[in-house]
């Protein structure tokens, strides 16, 4: 029994080892995987490598173009665009990451909870995730953040209250396809409870939906984020948020073009570092996800 | 299941999710500034005036009977009145929305038009050049975040090269077409004012172009696996072996079982559009819903940011009911299963 047990462990590890393998084989899941891994080392140790304090201003130098100096230039307070960028790497990833961690884990739980158990549970929880696909989530994000006031712990409240939603649906179609396996019902008449049930039978065959759903909510959320700060209505100045330093940029867009062009770069390249490696993912594990 | 009590079953359940809207956007504008009243007459006012306004409009009662008002009103299409504009938020969502709703769907056009084919195309030659092509289009569509593309396009198009022209709806010296829909393309051949079409079009074009990438984009890469995922099928094998034309096999065999989700992910491109817009129009000086939300939210325009929320949420609740529909009517299996 010990050694069946073991085996199967070793087994899943091997399962993850030839699934990474297959991911980085594609091109574009390698190439998102690099820019992935390069984004996590940034956001670790980019204030070390910034050249300047990304606050300090210096208004004799305001918006200098690039030069050796300022490889990115400077902004219309003198402050070092590269060393802000730097500095915006920590803050979109951890927004992104948290979010994701927090809304994917809520989104499971009811999930499972409403796909194995069904009945009033299921059909309320369902009527509560239609009544969130009714708005478009930038719209009711805008108005959570409206309401709880301009900050980055803000930001990620209003993205995390719209984006559990689709993890609680998706995983609920998982757990109805699987509900009445075999193996379920012979785990139910070996006298498993619900509880072992779920997690240890249940929860296996759902986990890889759902971190491919997160990773391509990683690109997602990156830019929701991006847009709030955009508009006004998430991290506040003088924050190094890259969202909020192409807004401050629009002013110059005519004749000073890095003010908004490196912070805008650095979003998309995070974006599409997630979304390919996501798109990857779903290729490698053959999943579909629907609405 | 037939039909109509299809179609029965699902105008309830819209009419339940636009309950819950109303509850969403009442529960909002409580927690919206705690004091809306403090917001508009500032913290000096005195107390009198504060407690008759607070019974004008309703505050002083408790919340249940609040909600019932707000309600009674909503649905009579009373959204109380903004304090920027002083005016009806539903007069001023009329005014701004046919602008948002000129732009939308000129992207969403752009976006099916280029969407689909590349999608097809993308499938049918999987592994080629051109999907390689069309996947790299897709992926820089869905990561880049569309208000900065629009700042970009506006640089080198407007500021630099001068081929398109800059902010607004119509050159700044050319006077408007009278007002029929209050879409300017429309109008204006409506006032047989082909000046004003022309410089209507030149003007929606940059922002189109931006909005249009993002939905060719998403609608590409729906379209492209559910091709490919029929494709697959034993029909399509027999069409191909009984030797029909590859022209008819594409379009009668495949395109046509491929075509439900594709429907969806229109329907979902739309949402996504109207969110485009908040994020673009103020770039591109759209005069627009996206921009009248901004602006409400910034300023916490209580009346205004509940009108918007709620128009908005009505709005993509019937556009997804009309999917649905559409869904239920191309898909038998929908309407019987």
């Amino acid at each position: 029994m010990g050694d069946r047990m073991e085996g199967a462990r070793r087994t899943s590890i091997r399962g993850s080892l030839l699934m990474a393998r297959l991911v980085l084989s594609s091109p574009t899941g390698f190439a998102g995987a690099v820019i992935v891994a390069g984004l996590l080392i940034l956001s670790l140790i980019g204030p070390v490598l910034a050249p300047y304090d990304p606050y300090k201003q210096d208004m004799s130098e305001r918006l200098m173009p690039p030069s050796w100096e300022h490889p990115f230039g400077t902004d219309q307070l003198g402050r070092d665009i590269l060393s802000r960028v730097l500095y915006g790497c920590r803050i979109s990833l951890s927004i992104a990451l948290l979010v994701v961690a927090i809304s994917a884990t809520i989104g499971l739980l009811l999930g499972l909870v409403s796909g194995y158990f069904g009945g009033l549970v299921d059909e309320a929880l369902m009527r509560v995730t239609d009544l969130f696909f009714a708005f478009p989530r930038l719209i009711l994000a805008m108005a959570v953040a409206a309401a709880l006031g301009p900050s980055i712990i803000n930001t990620m409240l209003a993205i995390a209250t719209v984006s559990w939603p689709v993890y609680a649906r998706l995983v609920r179609a998982c757990v109805l396809q699987v509900r009445n396996e075999t193996y379920i019902e012979a785990a139910r008449a070996i006298g498993a409870g619900h509880v072992r049930i779920l997690f240890r039978h249940v929860l296996p065959m759902v986990v890889h939906v759902v971190l491919v759903q997160a990773t391509l909510d990683l690109g997602s959320i990156i830019l929701l984020a991006a847009g709030l700060s955009f508009i006004g209505l998430g991290a506040p100045p003088p924050t190094p948020e890259w969202g909020l330093m192409v807004s401050e940029g629009r002013l110059y867009i005519r004749s000073q073009w890095w003010v908004s062009t490196f912070p805008g770069l650095a979003i998309m390249i995070s974006a599409l570092g997630f979304n390919m490696l996501g798109d990857a993912l779903r290729d490698a594990f053959d999943v579909r996800l629907g609405r | 299941m037939d039909l109509r009590a299809y179609v029965l079953r699902r105008l309830a359940l819209t009419t339940l999710v636009l309950f819950g809207v109303l509850v969403v956007t009442f529960l909002l504008s409580h927690v919206i500034p705690a004091d809306p009243i403090g917001a508009i007459l500032g913290p000096q006012a005195p107390p009198e005036l504060v407690e008759k306004l607070r019974r004008e409009w309703g505050l002083d009662k408790p919340l249940h009977e609040q909600f019932i008002d707000y309600v009674c009103r909503a649905v009579r299409g009373d959204l109380g009145r903004s304090i920027r504009t002083n005016r009806p938020v539903l007069q001023d969502l009329l005014e701004f929305f046919p602008a948002t709703l000129e732009l939308a769907t000129a992207s969403l056009m752009l976006g099916v038009l280029v969407g689909v084919p590349l999608g097809t195309i993308s499938a049918l030659r999987r592994g080629s050049w051109i999907d390689h092509a069309a996947r790299v289009f897709v992926t820089l569509g869905v990561s880049t975040p569309v208000f900065w593309l629009g700042l970009i396009m506006l640089m080198i198009f407007y500021y630099r090269l001068g081929w398109l022209p800059g902010p607004g709806r119509l050159d700044p010296y050319m006077t408007p077409p009278p007002r029929v829909t209050g879409l300017i393309l429309l109008d204006s051949l409506l006032a047989g004012r082909l000046d004003a079409f022309y410089s209507a079009l030149r003007h929606l074009a940059m922002p189109a172009a931006v909005l249009g990438w993002y939905a060719a984009a998403g609608i590409a890469r729906i379209t492209r696996s559910s091709v490919l995922e029929v494709m697959r099928r034993e029909h399509v094998r027999t069409a191909r072996a009984k030797g029909l034309l590859e022209r008819i096999v594409v379009l009668r065999h495949i395109l046509r079982n491929a075509l439900m989700p594709i429907v969806t992910v229109i329907g979902t491109t739309y949402g996504g559009l109207l969110e485009g817009a908040v994020l673009t129009e103020t770039i591109f000086a759209w005069p627009g819903l996206g921009r009248y939300s901004t602006g409400a939210f910034l300023y916490l325009d209580f009346m205004a940011v509940m009108g918007t929320t709620l128009f908005i949420a009505v709005i993509y609740s019937l556009v997804n009911l009309a999917v649905d529909l559409i869904y239920a009517y191309l898909d038998p299996r929908v309407r019987y299963g």
